[in-house]
Protein backbone atom coordinates (compact mmCIF):
# COMPACT_ATOMS: atom_id res chain seq x y z
CA UNK A 1 0.00 0.00 0.00
CA UNK A 2 1.29 3.35 -1.07
CA UNK A 3 0.41 6.67 0.69
CA UNK A 4 1.20 9.59 -0.71
CA UNK A 5 3.44 11.35 2.15
CA UNK A 6 6.16 9.04 1.13
CA UNK A 7 8.10 10.93 -1.39
CA UNK A 8 9.95 8.30 -2.29
CA UNK A 9 9.54 4.23 -1.36
CA UNK A 10 12.29 1.55 -2.68
CA UNK A 11 12.12 -1.64 -2.34
CA UNK A 12 14.73 -4.39 -2.76
CA UNK A 13 16.92 -2.71 -5.14
CA UNK A 14 19.45 -4.57 -6.48
CA UNK A 15 21.72 -2.86 -9.39
CA UNK A 16 24.83 -4.72 -11.55
CA UNK A 17 26.12 -3.02 -14.43
CA UNK A 18 26.84 -4.44 -17.47
CA UNK A 19 30.13 -5.48 -17.14
CA UNK A 20 29.10 -7.26 -13.76
CA UNK A 21 30.38 -5.16 -11.02
CA UNK A 22 27.45 -5.07 -8.71
CA UNK A 23 27.02 -1.10 -7.58
CA UNK A 24 23.84 -1.66 -5.15
CA UNK A 25 22.69 -4.39 -3.15
CA UNK A 26 19.69 -5.18 -1.45
CA UNK A 27 18.88 -1.62 -1.02
CA UNK A 28 15.11 -0.54 1.21
CA UNK A 29 14.36 2.45 2.54
CA UNK A 30 11.51 5.14 1.97
CA UNK A 31 11.65 9.50 2.53
CA UNK A 32 8.54 11.18 3.68
CA UNK A 33 8.07 14.29 2.12
CA UNK A 34 9.72 17.48 3.20
CA UNK A 35 12.07 15.62 4.99
CA UNK A 36 15.51 16.20 4.30
CA UNK A 37 18.22 13.29 3.87
CA UNK A 38 21.76 13.13 3.78
CA UNK A 39 23.29 9.93 1.90
CA UNK A 40 26.86 9.60 2.83
CA UNK A 41 29.95 6.82 2.23
CA UNK A 42 33.23 6.51 1.16
CA UNK A 43 34.02 7.43 -2.93
CA UNK A 44 33.18 4.20 -4.72
CA UNK A 45 30.26 3.40 -2.42
CA UNK A 46 27.28 3.55 -4.91
CA UNK A 47 26.01 7.06 -4.46
CA UNK A 48 25.78 8.58 -7.85
CA UNK A 49 24.68 5.44 -8.77
CA UNK A 50 21.25 5.35 -6.37
CA UNK A 51 20.91 8.80 -6.99
CA UNK A 52 20.12 7.70 -10.82
CA UNK A 53 17.63 5.16 -10.08
CA UNK A 54 15.74 7.82 -8.46
CA UNK A 55 14.27 9.44 -12.16
CA UNK A 56 14.60 6.05 -13.98
CA UNK A 57 17.68 7.01 -15.52
CA UNK A 58 18.75 3.61 -14.93
CA UNK A 59 16.64 1.04 -13.66
CA UNK A 60 16.89 -2.12 -12.37
CA UNK A 61 14.26 -4.81 -11.49
CA UNK A 62 12.35 -3.44 -8.72
CA UNK A 63 10.06 -1.79 -7.04
CA UNK A 64 10.55 2.19 -6.44
CA UNK A 65 7.74 4.36 -6.20
CA UNK A 66 8.12 8.55 -6.31
CA UNK A 67 5.22 10.64 -4.74
CA UNK A 68 2.79 7.68 -5.46
CA UNK A 69 4.04 7.07 -8.83
CA UNK A 70 5.77 3.16 -10.33
CA UNK A 71 8.62 4.37 -11.69
CA UNK A 72 7.96 2.57 -15.35
CA UNK A 73 7.51 4.41 -19.05
CA UNK A 74 4.26 5.77 -18.94
CA UNK A 75 4.95 7.79 -15.72
CA UNK A 76 8.40 8.63 -16.63
CA UNK A 77 7.57 12.39 -17.97
CA UNK A 78 5.63 13.21 -14.74
CA UNK A 79 8.40 11.65 -12.37
CA UNK A 80 11.26 13.37 -13.94
CA UNK A 81 9.31 16.77 -13.25
CA UNK A 82 8.99 16.11 -9.92
CA UNK A 83 12.68 15.04 -9.01
CA UNK A 84 15.20 17.33 -9.67
CA UNK A 85 17.95 15.50 -9.84
CA UNK A 86 21.32 17.93 -10.06
CA UNK A 87 24.54 16.31 -10.99
CA UNK A 88 28.15 16.33 -9.70
CA UNK A 89 30.18 17.95 -12.62
CA UNK A 90 27.79 21.46 -13.41
CA UNK A 91 29.88 21.25 -16.94
CA UNK A 92 27.29 18.23 -17.51
CA UNK A 93 24.57 19.83 -16.37
CA UNK A 94 24.90 22.95 -18.32
CA UNK A 95 24.85 21.95 -21.87
CA UNK A 96 23.22 24.83 -23.53
CA UNK A 97 24.80 27.96 -25.20
CA UNK A 98 23.80 30.51 -22.46
CA UNK A 99 22.10 29.97 -18.96
CA UNK A 100 18.53 31.21 -20.19
CA UNK A 101 18.55 27.86 -22.48
CA UNK A 102 19.91 25.81 -19.90
CA UNK A 103 17.32 26.85 -17.24
CA UNK A 104 14.62 27.24 -19.57
CA UNK A 105 15.58 23.51 -20.84
CA UNK A 106 12.93 21.07 -18.62
CA UNK A 107 10.03 23.66 -18.66
CA UNK A 108 10.62 23.72 -23.04
CA UNK A 109 10.80 19.69 -22.74
CA UNK A 110 7.02 20.12 -20.30
CA UNK A 111 6.03 22.25 -23.40
CA UNK A 112 4.77 25.27 -21.20
CA UNK A 113 3.90 28.88 -23.01
CA UNK A 114 6.65 30.78 -23.74
CA UNK A 115 5.45 33.66 -21.01
CA UNK A 116 5.16 30.98 -18.41
CA UNK A 117 9.07 29.74 -19.84
CA UNK A 118 10.31 33.32 -19.02
CA UNK A 119 8.79 33.62 -15.35
CA UNK A 120 9.96 30.01 -14.24
CA UNK A 121 13.55 30.86 -15.80
CA UNK A 122 13.79 34.46 -14.11
CA UNK A 123 12.19 32.88 -10.60
CA UNK A 124 14.90 29.66 -10.46
CA UNK A 125 17.46 32.02 -10.85
CA UNK A 126 16.23 34.55 -8.38
CA UNK A 127 16.32 31.23 -5.98
CA UNK A 128 19.73 30.91 -5.95
CA UNK A 129 20.48 34.75 -6.54
CA UNK A 130 21.45 34.76 -10.26
CA UNK A 131 19.77 37.53 -11.36
CA UNK A 132 20.71 38.67 -14.39
CA UNK A 133 22.85 36.04 -15.69
CA UNK A 134 20.51 35.23 -18.56
CA UNK A 135 22.75 36.14 -21.40
CA UNK A 136 25.78 34.80 -19.90
CA UNK A 137 27.90 31.73 -21.31
CA UNK A 138 28.04 28.68 -19.23
CA UNK A 139 31.41 27.85 -19.85
CA UNK A 140 32.65 31.19 -18.80
CA UNK A 141 30.83 31.15 -15.10
CA UNK A 142 33.40 30.21 -11.97
CA UNK A 143 32.42 27.02 -10.75
CA UNK A 144 30.45 28.63 -7.13
CA UNK A 145 28.37 30.14 -10.33
CA UNK A 146 28.19 26.88 -12.24
CA UNK A 147 27.09 24.97 -9.43
CA UNK A 148 23.91 27.07 -8.39
CA UNK A 149 23.24 27.47 -11.84
CA UNK A 150 23.26 23.83 -12.51
CA UNK A 151 20.79 24.40 -8.87
CA UNK A 152 18.55 27.02 -10.90
CA UNK A 153 17.98 24.56 -14.04
CA UNK A 154 16.12 21.81 -12.35
CA UNK A 155 14.29 24.14 -9.39
CA UNK A 156 12.58 25.87 -13.18
CA UNK A 157 10.24 23.03 -12.85
CA UNK A 158 9.15 23.24 -9.42
CA UNK A 159 10.25 19.75 -8.46
CA UNK A 160 9.22 18.23 -4.84
CA UNK A 161 12.20 16.44 -4.48
CA UNK A 162 15.83 17.95 -5.17
CA UNK A 163 18.07 15.39 -5.13
CA UNK A 164 22.18 16.78 -5.31
CA UNK A 165 25.06 14.84 -5.94
CA UNK A 166 28.16 16.28 -4.38
CA UNK A 167 26.95 19.78 -4.13
CA UNK A 168 29.73 21.70 -2.33
CA UNK A 169 32.69 19.30 -4.12
CA UNK A 170 35.10 21.95 -5.36
CA UNK A 171 33.87 24.39 -3.46
CA UNK A 172 36.07 27.12 -1.30
CA UNK A 173 34.59 27.56 2.25
CA UNK A 174 32.89 30.86 1.39
CA UNK A 175 30.99 29.08 -1.60
CA UNK A 176 30.42 26.24 0.27
CA UNK A 177 28.36 27.99 3.22
CA UNK A 178 26.29 30.28 1.02
CA UNK A 179 25.29 27.13 -1.23
CA UNK A 180 24.46 25.82 2.30
CA UNK A 181 21.87 28.59 3.09
CA UNK A 182 20.28 29.02 -0.25
CA UNK A 183 19.46 25.06 -0.25
CA UNK A 184 18.17 25.65 3.49
CA UNK A 185 15.70 27.93 2.08
CA UNK A 186 14.14 25.86 -0.90
CA UNK A 187 11.66 23.94 1.02
CA UNK A 188 11.33 20.89 -1.04
CA UNK A 189 11.99 17.32 -0.05
CA UNK A 190 15.92 16.62 -0.29
CA UNK A 191 18.10 14.13 -0.66
CA UNK A 192 21.92 14.95 -1.03
CA UNK A 193 24.69 12.89 -1.47
CA UNK A 194 27.83 13.53 0.04
CA UNK A 195 30.95 13.26 2.36
CA UNK A 196 30.80 16.71 3.84
CA UNK A 197 29.95 16.47 6.66
CA UNK A 198 29.17 19.74 7.65
CA UNK A 199 26.67 20.24 5.14
CA UNK A 200 25.47 16.79 6.84
CA UNK A 201 24.90 18.67 10.07
CA UNK A 202 22.87 22.04 8.59
CA UNK A 203 20.88 20.72 6.00
CA UNK A 204 19.24 17.01 7.03
CA UNK A 205 17.68 15.52 10.07
CA UNK A 206 18.47 11.70 8.96
CA UNK A 207 21.52 10.46 7.20
CA UNK A 208 21.80 7.26 5.44
CA UNK A 209 25.49 5.83 5.17
CA UNK A 210 26.00 3.48 2.13
CA UNK A 211 29.28 1.37 1.71
CA UNK A 212 29.94 -1.02 -0.76
CA UNK A 213 26.49 -0.90 -2.48
CA UNK A 214 24.45 -1.86 0.92
CA UNK A 215 22.77 0.47 3.15
CA UNK A 216 24.97 0.02 6.37
CA UNK A 217 23.06 2.66 8.68
CA UNK A 218 19.74 4.97 8.81
CA UNK A 219 19.37 7.25 11.84
CA UNK A 220 18.92 10.67 12.99
CA UNK A 221 22.12 13.09 11.64
CA UNK A 222 22.68 13.76 15.03
CA UNK A 223 22.92 9.62 16.87
CA UNK A 224 24.86 9.19 13.45
CA UNK A 225 27.54 11.90 13.01
CA UNK A 226 28.51 11.20 16.87
CA UNK A 227 28.93 7.50 16.48
CA UNK A 228 32.63 8.40 15.39
CA UNK A 229 33.54 4.30 15.38
CA UNK A 230 30.84 4.15 12.62
CA UNK A 231 32.06 7.00 10.90
CA UNK A 232 35.75 5.50 10.65
CA UNK A 233 34.58 2.19 9.99
CA UNK A 234 33.21 3.26 6.79
CA UNK A 235 35.82 5.76 5.44
CA UNK A 236 34.48 8.94 6.82
CA UNK A 237 36.09 9.73 10.06
CA UNK A 238 39.67 10.27 10.97
CA UNK B 1 41.38 28.67 -18.38
CA UNK B 2 40.56 31.30 -20.83
CA UNK B 3 39.54 31.17 -24.40
CA UNK B 4 38.48 33.36 -27.34
CA UNK B 5 35.57 32.33 -29.14
CA UNK B 6 34.87 32.41 -32.46
CA UNK B 7 31.68 34.64 -32.00
CA UNK B 8 34.14 36.90 -29.99
CA UNK B 9 33.15 40.53 -32.03
CA UNK B 10 29.48 38.98 -31.93
CA UNK B 11 28.76 41.97 -29.39
CA UNK B 12 29.50 44.93 -31.38
CA UNK B 13 26.64 46.81 -32.69
CA UNK B 14 26.73 47.32 -36.74
CA UNK B 15 24.19 47.40 -39.74
CA UNK B 16 25.37 43.23 -39.93
CA UNK B 17 24.88 42.63 -36.31
CA UNK B 18 20.95 43.63 -36.95
CA UNK B 19 20.64 41.38 -39.65
CA UNK B 20 18.71 37.83 -39.24
CA UNK B 21 21.00 34.99 -39.05
CA UNK B 22 19.69 33.73 -41.53
CA UNK B 23 20.06 36.42 -43.93
CA UNK B 24 23.66 36.57 -43.22
CA UNK B 25 23.45 32.34 -43.70
CA UNK B 26 22.10 32.40 -47.19
CA UNK B 27 23.80 35.57 -48.10
CA UNK B 28 27.01 34.18 -47.15
CA UNK B 29 26.23 30.82 -48.87
CA UNK B 30 24.81 32.57 -52.51
CA UNK B 31 28.65 34.64 -52.25
CA UNK B 32 30.57 31.39 -51.94
CA UNK B 33 28.47 30.09 -54.79
CA UNK B 34 29.47 33.25 -56.78
CA UNK B 35 32.79 33.25 -56.20
CA UNK B 36 33.61 29.48 -56.58
CA UNK B 37 31.28 29.60 -60.26
CA UNK B 38 33.54 32.59 -61.54
CA UNK B 39 35.51 30.95 -64.18
CA UNK B 40 39.41 31.49 -64.19
CA UNK B 41 41.04 34.37 -64.76
CA UNK B 42 38.03 36.61 -64.71
CA UNK B 43 39.64 39.17 -62.18
CA UNK B 44 37.20 41.77 -62.89
CA UNK B 45 34.12 39.95 -61.42
CA UNK B 46 36.37 38.86 -58.56
CA UNK B 47 37.05 42.23 -58.01
CA UNK B 48 33.48 43.31 -57.53
CA UNK B 49 33.57 40.28 -55.11
CA UNK B 50 36.70 41.49 -53.36
CA UNK B 51 34.84 45.32 -52.96
CA UNK B 52 31.66 43.70 -51.65
CA UNK B 53 33.87 42.07 -48.90
CA UNK B 54 35.55 45.63 -48.52
CA UNK B 55 31.77 46.74 -47.69
CA UNK B 56 31.04 44.13 -45.49
CA UNK B 57 33.94 44.58 -43.41
CA UNK B 58 33.26 48.92 -43.31
CA UNK B 59 29.24 48.21 -42.55
CA UNK B 60 30.28 45.18 -39.75
CA UNK B 61 32.73 47.35 -37.87
CA UNK B 62 34.94 44.13 -37.30
CA UNK B 63 38.78 45.12 -36.74
CA UNK B 64 40.72 44.64 -40.01
CA UNK B 65 43.92 42.99 -38.60
CA UNK B 66 41.38 40.32 -37.07
CA UNK B 67 39.97 39.49 -39.32
CA UNK B 68 42.96 39.44 -41.73
CA UNK B 69 44.98 37.20 -38.97
CA UNK B 70 41.73 35.06 -38.91
CA UNK B 71 41.76 34.46 -42.97
CA UNK B 72 45.54 33.68 -42.80
CA UNK B 73 44.67 30.33 -40.97
CA UNK B 74 43.22 28.85 -44.08
CA UNK B 75 45.82 29.54 -46.52
CA UNK B 76 48.44 26.74 -45.36
CA UNK B 77 45.87 24.14 -46.25
CA UNK B 78 44.72 25.57 -49.78
CA UNK B 79 48.62 25.96 -50.54
CA UNK B 80 49.07 22.17 -48.91
CA UNK B 81 46.04 20.89 -51.72
CA UNK B 82 47.28 23.41 -54.67
CA UNK B 83 50.58 23.69 -54.48
CA UNK B 84 51.50 21.02 -57.31
CA UNK B 85 49.03 22.49 -59.77
CA UNK B 86 51.51 24.37 -61.48
CA UNK B 87 53.60 21.04 -61.66
CA UNK B 88 51.41 19.25 -63.25
CA UNK B 89 49.65 21.42 -65.80
CA UNK B 90 49.54 21.33 -69.53
CA UNK B 91 50.35 25.02 -71.09
CA UNK B 92 53.36 27.06 -71.69
CA UNK B 93 55.96 26.72 -69.86
CA UNK B 94 57.35 29.37 -67.31
CA UNK B 95 60.34 27.66 -66.19
CA UNK B 96 61.65 24.44 -65.90
CA UNK B 97 64.48 22.25 -64.24
CA UNK B 98 66.22 19.13 -64.23
CA UNK B 99 67.27 17.10 -61.67
CA UNK B 100 68.99 13.72 -63.15
CA UNK B 101 66.16 12.42 -64.67
CA UNK B 102 63.68 14.37 -63.26
CA UNK B 103 62.25 16.58 -65.25
CA UNK B 104 60.08 19.46 -63.55
CA UNK B 105 58.20 21.86 -65.25
CA UNK B 106 55.81 24.50 -64.10
CA UNK B 107 53.51 26.05 -66.64
CA UNK B 108 51.82 29.48 -66.56
CA UNK B 109 48.39 27.55 -66.67
CA UNK B 110 49.47 26.01 -63.65
CA UNK B 111 50.40 29.19 -62.60
CA UNK B 112 47.30 30.90 -62.82
CA UNK B 113 44.87 28.03 -61.40
CA UNK B 114 46.75 28.44 -58.34
CA UNK B 115 46.71 32.19 -57.99
CA UNK B 116 43.13 31.54 -59.04
CA UNK B 117 42.04 29.18 -56.21
CA UNK B 118 44.16 30.84 -53.28
CA UNK B 119 42.21 34.24 -54.01
CA UNK B 120 38.65 32.51 -54.38
CA UNK B 121 39.34 30.40 -50.61
CA UNK B 122 40.60 33.22 -49.34
CA UNK B 123 37.63 35.83 -50.64
CA UNK B 124 35.20 32.54 -49.18
CA UNK B 125 37.12 32.57 -46.03
CA UNK B 126 36.67 36.09 -45.12
CA UNK B 127 33.23 36.22 -45.96
CA UNK B 128 32.56 33.20 -43.01
CA UNK B 129 34.73 35.35 -40.87
CA UNK B 130 32.48 37.84 -41.07
CA UNK B 131 29.36 35.33 -40.58
CA UNK B 132 30.94 34.03 -37.71
CA UNK B 133 32.12 37.50 -35.94
CA UNK B 134 29.10 39.41 -36.91
CA UNK B 135 26.65 36.74 -35.42
CA UNK B 136 26.11 34.90 -32.22
CA UNK B 137 27.00 31.64 -32.29
CA UNK B 138 23.27 30.84 -30.56
CA UNK B 139 21.76 32.95 -33.18
CA UNK B 140 23.24 31.03 -35.85
CA UNK B 141 22.80 27.79 -34.85
CA UNK B 142 18.91 29.06 -34.43
CA UNK B 143 19.26 30.40 -38.28
CA UNK B 144 20.14 27.23 -39.56
CA UNK B 145 17.27 25.06 -37.16
CA UNK B 146 14.77 27.49 -39.01
CA UNK B 147 16.32 26.78 -42.70
CA UNK B 148 15.62 23.27 -41.97
CA UNK B 149 19.12 22.00 -41.57
CA UNK B 150 18.72 18.72 -39.82
CA UNK B 151 18.62 19.34 -35.61
CA UNK B 152 21.25 16.55 -35.19
CA UNK B 153 23.76 18.64 -37.07
CA UNK B 154 22.10 21.81 -35.06
CA UNK B 155 22.22 19.93 -31.96
CA UNK B 156 26.21 18.61 -33.00
CA UNK B 157 27.66 21.83 -33.72
CA UNK B 158 25.99 23.09 -30.50
CA UNK B 159 27.33 20.63 -28.36
CA UNK B 160 30.95 21.27 -29.77
CA UNK B 161 31.03 24.60 -29.59
CA UNK B 162 29.78 24.33 -25.85
CA UNK B 163 32.11 21.77 -24.78
CA UNK B 164 35.32 22.12 -27.44
CA UNK B 165 37.50 24.31 -24.80
CA UNK B 166 35.76 22.04 -21.85
CA UNK B 167 37.84 19.12 -23.70
CA UNK B 168 40.97 22.03 -24.61
CA UNK B 169 41.46 22.80 -20.67
CA UNK B 170 41.66 19.01 -20.10
CA UNK B 171 44.28 18.28 -22.90
CA UNK B 172 46.26 20.99 -21.34
CA UNK B 173 46.01 20.05 -18.16
CA UNK B 174 47.17 16.71 -19.25
CA UNK B 175 50.05 17.65 -21.15
CA UNK B 176 51.29 19.76 -17.69
CA UNK B 177 50.66 16.63 -15.74
CA UNK B 178 53.03 15.01 -18.26
CA UNK B 179 55.64 17.06 -18.70
CA UNK B 180 55.71 17.56 -15.05
CA UNK B 181 56.82 13.94 -14.98
CA UNK B 182 58.68 13.81 -18.31
CA UNK B 183 62.27 14.50 -17.69
CA UNK B 184 63.99 13.10 -20.51
CA UNK B 185 63.51 13.36 -24.34
CA UNK B 186 62.85 9.59 -25.11
CA UNK B 187 60.81 10.41 -28.85
CA UNK B 188 59.42 6.92 -28.53
CA UNK B 189 58.00 7.92 -24.83
CA UNK B 190 56.79 10.67 -26.31
CA UNK B 191 54.54 9.24 -29.08
CA UNK B 192 53.58 6.82 -26.23
CA UNK B 193 52.47 9.16 -24.14
CA UNK B 194 50.39 11.55 -26.62
CA UNK B 195 48.95 8.10 -27.72
CA UNK B 196 47.58 7.74 -24.31
CA UNK B 197 46.74 10.90 -24.04
CA UNK B 198 44.33 10.66 -27.47
CA UNK B 199 42.76 7.37 -25.71
CA UNK B 200 42.15 9.17 -22.83
CA UNK B 201 40.66 11.69 -24.20
CA UNK B 202 38.13 9.82 -25.90
CA UNK B 203 36.98 7.84 -23.00
CA UNK B 204 36.53 10.80 -21.10
CA UNK B 205 34.27 12.82 -23.77
CA UNK B 206 32.12 9.29 -24.17
CA UNK B 207 31.92 9.58 -20.88
CA UNK B 208 30.88 13.05 -20.41
CA UNK B 209 28.22 12.54 -23.32
CA UNK B 210 26.91 9.56 -21.56
CA UNK B 211 26.25 11.66 -18.49
CA UNK B 212 24.99 14.69 -20.46
CA UNK B 213 22.44 12.52 -21.66
CA UNK B 214 21.63 11.61 -18.15
CA UNK B 215 21.46 15.09 -17.52
CA UNK B 216 18.80 16.13 -20.27
CA UNK B 217 16.84 12.77 -19.68
CA UNK B 218 15.99 13.55 -15.92
CA UNK B 219 14.67 17.26 -17.41
CA UNK B 220 12.37 15.24 -19.58
CA UNK B 221 14.44 15.25 -22.79
CA UNK B 222 12.33 13.34 -25.19
CA UNK B 223 14.41 14.15 -28.54
CA UNK B 224 13.43 16.60 -29.56
CA UNK B 225 15.21 20.45 -29.15
CA UNK B 226 12.01 23.21 -28.40
CA UNK B 227 13.15 26.33 -29.23
CA UNK B 228 12.68 29.41 -27.21
CA UNK B 229 12.38 32.34 -29.88
CA UNK B 230 12.22 32.77 -33.01
CA UNK B 231 13.96 34.87 -35.78
CA UNK B 232 12.28 37.68 -37.26
CA UNK B 233 12.67 38.73 -40.52
CA UNK B 234 12.72 42.80 -40.95
CA UNK B 235 13.01 45.60 -43.76
CA UNK B 236 16.39 45.60 -43.40
CA UNK B 237 17.24 42.04 -44.35
CA UNK B 238 15.14 42.32 -47.42
CA UNK B 239 17.26 45.56 -48.69
CA UNK B 240 20.32 43.46 -47.42
CA UNK B 241 19.45 40.51 -49.23
CA UNK B 242 18.75 42.37 -52.70
CA UNK B 243 21.62 44.28 -52.55
CA UNK B 244 23.71 41.24 -52.26
CA UNK B 245 21.73 39.41 -54.86
CA UNK B 246 22.38 42.16 -57.44
CA UNK B 247 25.92 42.48 -56.73
CA UNK B 248 26.22 38.77 -57.10
CA UNK B 249 24.45 38.69 -59.94
CA UNK B 250 25.44 41.74 -61.81
CA UNK B 251 29.09 41.35 -62.65
CA UNK B 252 28.50 37.80 -63.38
CA UNK B 253 26.22 38.66 -66.03
CA UNK B 254 28.11 41.55 -67.55
CA UNK B 255 31.79 39.92 -67.60
CA UNK B 256 30.92 35.77 -67.31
Amino acid sequence: MITTDLAIDIKNLNFCYPDGQCALKDINFSVNSSESVALIGPNGAGKSTLLLHLNGILRAQCDISVCGLRIEDRNIKEIRKKVGLVFQDPEDQLFSLNVFEDVAFGPLNMNYSETEIKRRVSSALQKVGMEGYEKRSSHHLSIGEKKRIAIATVLSLDPEILVLDEPTGSLDPRGKWSLIELLNGVAVTRIIATHDLELVAHLCSRTLILDGGRIVADGSTEDILGDEVLLKNHGLGK
Amino acid sequence: MKHSFIDEYSDLDSLIHKLDPRTKLVGSLAFILAVVLTPLNNWKVLTVYLGIVVILVLLSRLPLRYLLKRSLVILPFVIMVTIFVPFFNQGQVVFSYSLGFWHIDITYEGLSVLANVTIKSWLCILCLIILSSSTKFAGLLQGMYQLKVPLVFVQIMSFMYRYIFVLVDQVMRMQMARDSRNFGNNRKIVFKTLGNIIGMLFICSYERGERIYAAMLSRGYTGEMPVTHRLHFRLPDACFASAMFVLLVFPAVIWW
